[in-house]
């Protein structure tokens, strides 16, 4: 019987560059960027670095495939780089990779970086994905905000929810990440919006406008981990721990059976349980401080609370409304911003996300820090809602 | 007897207000701003193989098995390959056996009455029913007075044996290298002569020679007709020909210029659809239509016409256009209007021809694998299903694009280019099994919601401008009953 991997790996240091349109910087820039604060935050050498994996999604800009845009980047004394690429949730595998290392005994301190310049294809938005010679030939063009749009009209179909009751709520999602990113300076877009901007802005994918689709940005982020002995021997205090790391992926269910409805992510929900025995919480709403999840769209954000038991079935609406996910409600959500307004740099969005939990927890967080969070969530969705790869992290104080 | 088993129609959905074209083009070609009425022309994804499947489907109706089509004759002359078999795609999407004949015929308009022919010597040589299908999209020139008449459309005919319903009795031709209008390979539209001397030199003299000989094969006197038709934009020239050959002027039949516009080499076959809707056993069919000389084909009625209903039927196409008044749509789905299709518009459309074959029973025929064991359906169909635990090599053919079907989930966006946006797709569940996320077609904004019944149509995929392929697909269109 696997033990997990609770609390056998500790954060020893992070980094994150700034996340937005950085026309003056190549994929190099950024890695070096979060890479700098990362190495500082460890208080180590790059010649402690036992390996490294690299996680970026796009091929076709900026950054390029293998390990070496790693290596060669940040100059690393030829440790073993490998790149990781799992969609948008590439940043987690990275994670799940050197924490599995490191656990596994194999290294002492390994490093995973994840970066994704998107800002030289001459577009907003994500570019457009190849996949290959099959599908293009019966499958749609679809792009992504019309693959998570989906999961507006069958929520509302399966609820019986009115469509402008769900379009409130997901402007709530996106009111709510534009006010937490005002406070944090690395955040692309950080200016407050309301609600009627929300509502009035042009469609991209209906139900969706485009304040329900978050940032295309340029950005990297990187993260040092080793086990909680070599940290502490290393001086580090207020640990914070993995409790939990699990990856579910699709296999074609949602996709090709009739059974699933389309109103919720299978994988998700799959993930979230797996990953609360894992860290031993048996109630998420009072055993989870915080949550960073993957709102790529408002829509994915507020289905997303019920995929992981923080909303009943049905309740996120209300409880989106209600506030029950703001910076001062039941559980805070997003507050960094999130994708919606600190940006999605794909291959690097994961490490992103537990960049926030990380600061958090060690009450690092400047003017946005939530008093005495214990345990954070992280939730990274690469895909689309009806195959996609999810990763649901746990992590928190030693000891929590 | 031999005869037609079947028919069937297609009128695309679209159709053009000539108000619209009229008034766009009144600086320039003040002569027709003030026409009224409408012309059928399909979506973007449309063309003469696309609308000779649902012609087609129209013919055969829904039955899974279609073993009896033995051949596939396919007129136009408006096809989009010149070397690839067109008539193999349609037989691919109608799901015909492989170890059919199937053959392209084009170069002038009364192509699809000399298919007509050659399916009925077919079918006396007894090699099963052969399905005629005639289609045209044709181009035509801002500003000219074929852009006001030529309209897309489709119809196909099933000539056997068993169960005819309008015996074929005859047909008189005559070949002649007059040339009334042209078009060089290559070239986007038709090169026309003076119409006055199309009508008098041309129609006149070379159509009733040819009717005369028809009639003659079938033993019928011109007095018999009950259903005179003629394909012609010219005004009076039905009436005009069936004076001088003797037919009663009752029997010219509507050549639906009104209701549809000139659909060119299909024309005769589409007014020969509507016609057979309403006629009655024992009446006389006379079909002639002229180009580089002319056809006549007679048809008598038989009873069996009255056991048979299209799946859907010319009228009831007609019925549901839907009137645009949009020229530069028009004008971009017939490819002669460059928009600015921003940088996702650049994205590759390159076909794996080798991919494609792989799987053309899925791509072309919409058929899924279904799990003799659990009865899952699979779109694409694979080697395990995705029962618990996954069946191994347990799938069977099974067509889907007959079956009823209804949206699960759908959006529509504007972020990436699309020829007609917004972009449509979503969930699609069948009936009995089998989900697939695809494309919409024929549709409006605000037309779609989660549960709305939807049909099947075999449409253009992607259009490769690089390279000059087009790939085509099944896409889902809203259920609609005679209505838009």
């Amino acid at each position: 019987m696997a033990q997990g991997i609770k609390d056998k790996v500790a954060i020893l240091g992070m980094g994150c560059s700034k996340f937005g349109e950085r026309w003056d910087c190549s994929p190099e820039d950024l890695m070096v960027e979060a890479y700098n604060e990362a190495m500082a935050d460890a208080g180590i050498g790059p010649e402690q670095l036992g390996a490294a994996w690299f996680s970026t999604h796009m091929d076709d800009v900026g950054t390029g495939r293998g390990g070496t845009p790693l290596g060669i980047a940040l100059r690393l004394p030829n440790i073993g780089v490998t790149r990781v690429e799992n969609f948008c949730a590439g940043g987690s595998e990275a994670i799940r990779a050197a924490v599995y290392a490191v656990a596994a005994g194999a290294c002492d301190i390994a490093l995973a970086v994840g970066v994704e310049k998107l800002k030289d294809t001459g577009y907003g938005g994500l570019p457009m994905a190849t996949v290959g010679t099959y599908i293009p030939q019966w499958y749609p063009n679809a792009v992504a905000p019309a693959n998570f749009a989906q999961l507006a009209s069958a929520y509302q179909a399966r609820h019986g929810i009115e469509p402008a009751l769900l379009k409130r709520a997901m402007a709530h999602v996106s009111i709510k990440s534009h006010a937490n990113a005002v406070k944090n300076p690395k955040a692309h877009l950080r200016k407050a919006i309301t609600e009627e901007q929300c509502l009035a802005a042009p469609i991209v994918a209906a139900p969706l406008g485009l304040f329900d689709c978050c940032g295309v940005s340029d950005g990297a982020a990187a993260v040092i981990v080793t086990t909680p002995d070599i940290a502490r021997g290393l001086g580090k205090q207020d640990l914070v721990t993995f409790k939990a790391l699990q990856v579910v992926t699709s296999n074609g269910w949602e996709l090709h059976s009739s059974e699933w409805d389309g109103s919720y992510v299978h994988s998700a929900r799959i993930a979230a349980r797996r990953a609360y025995a894992e860290a031993g919480i048996p109630d998420p709403r009072s055993g989870i401080s915080m949550t960073e999840v993957h709102d790529c769209f408002s829509i994915t954000e507020l289905i997303t609370m019920e995929d992981l038991g923080l909303s009943d079935e049905g309740g996120a609406v209300k409880d989106v409304l209600d506030g029950a996910f703001d910076a001062d409600g039941r559980i805070p959500c997003q507050i960094d911003g999130g994708l919606k307004c600190f940006g999605h740099p794909v291959g690097a969005s994961g490490i992103r996300m537990l960049y926030e939990m990380y600061l958090q927890l060690q009450g690092r967080a400047d003017t946005r820090q939530l008093p005495n969070p214990t345990t954070g969530l992280i939730h990274n969705l690469g895909g689309q809602p009806s195959q996609n790869v999810c990763s649901i992290s746990i992590v928190g104080l030693e000891g929590a | 007897m031999i005869g037609i088993t079947a028919y069937g129609g297609y009128v695309p959905r679209l159709r053009l207000s000539l108000q619209a074209i009229g008034q766009a083009n009144a600086w320039y070609a003040p002569q027709f701003a003030s026409r009224k009425g409408t012309l059928a022309f399909g979506n973007w994804d449309e063309d003469s193989i696309t609308m000779a499947v649902a012609a087609g489907r129209d013919c055969l109706g829904p039955d899974d098995d279609r073993s009896r089509v033995r051949g596939v004759l396919l007129a136009s002359s408006t096809l989009p390959f010149a070397e690839r078999l067109n008539a193999a795609v349609v037989a691919g999407a109608l799901t015909l056996d492989e170890n059919i004949q199937a053959c392209d015929l084009g170069g002038t308009p009364r192509c699809a009455l000399a298919a007509l022919s050659q399916a009925a010597a077919m079918a006396q040589m007894d090699e099963g029913e052969v399905l005629v299908a005639a289609a045209e999209s044709r181009r035509t020139r801002p500003g000219s007075a074929q852009e006001l008449q030529y309209a897309d459309g489709a119809a196909a005919m099933l000539v056997g044996t068993e169960g005819v319903l309008a015996e074929y009795l005859g047909s008189g031709v005559v070949t002649a290298d007059f040339v009334d209008h042209f078009r060089a390979v290559g070239e986007d539209v038709d090169y026309h002569w003076e119409e006055r001397w199309v009508r008098d030199e041309g129609i006149a003299k070379l159509v009733p020679p040819a009717i005369a000989a028809a009639l003659n094969r079938a033993g019928v006197a011109a007095g018999q007709v009950d259903h005179f038709i003629f394909p012609t934009s010219f005004r009076q020239m039905g009436a005009s020909l069936a004076r001088h050959c003797g037919i009663a002027p009752e029997a010219v039949a509507d050549n639906l210029l009104a209701a549809v516009g000139d659909t060119g080499g299909a024309h005769g076959l589409l007014v020969l659809a509507h016609v057979l809707e309403r006629a009655t056993p024992g009446q006389i069919i006379l079909l002639a239509q002229f180009g580089s000389g002319a056809q006549a084909i007679v048809l008598r009625v038989t009873e069996a016409i009255r056991d048979f209903r299209p799946q859907r039927g010319v009228s009831r196409w007609i019925a549901r256009g839907a009137e645009d008044h949009s020229y530069t749509r028009f004008l971009s789905f017939k490819g002669q209007l460059a928009l600015e299709r921003g940088m996702r518009g650049e994205q590759d459309k390159k076909t794996a021809l080798s991919t494609a074959w792989r799987h053309r029973t899925a791509l072309q025929g919409l058929v899924a694998g279904r799990c003799e064991v659990t009865g899952s359906v699979h779109f694409p169909p694979s080697r395990l299903s995705y029962d618990n635990p996954p069946r191994q090599d347990t799938q069977r053919p099974y067509k889907l694009a007959d079956r009823p079907a209804q949206i699960l989930s759908w959006s529509a966006e504007y972020l990436s280019w699309h020829p007609s946006p917004p972009h449509h797709y979503g969930q699609i569940d069948f009936e009995g099994g089998g989900r697939i996320l695809m494309d919409f077609t024929d549709l409006d904004v605000g037309e779609v919601a989660t549960g709305q019944a939807m049909d099947m149509v075999f449409r253009i995929k992607d259009i490769d401008d690089l390279r000059g392929f087009r790939r085509y697909f099944w896409k889902a269109t809203p259920a609609r009953d005679g209505q838009a």
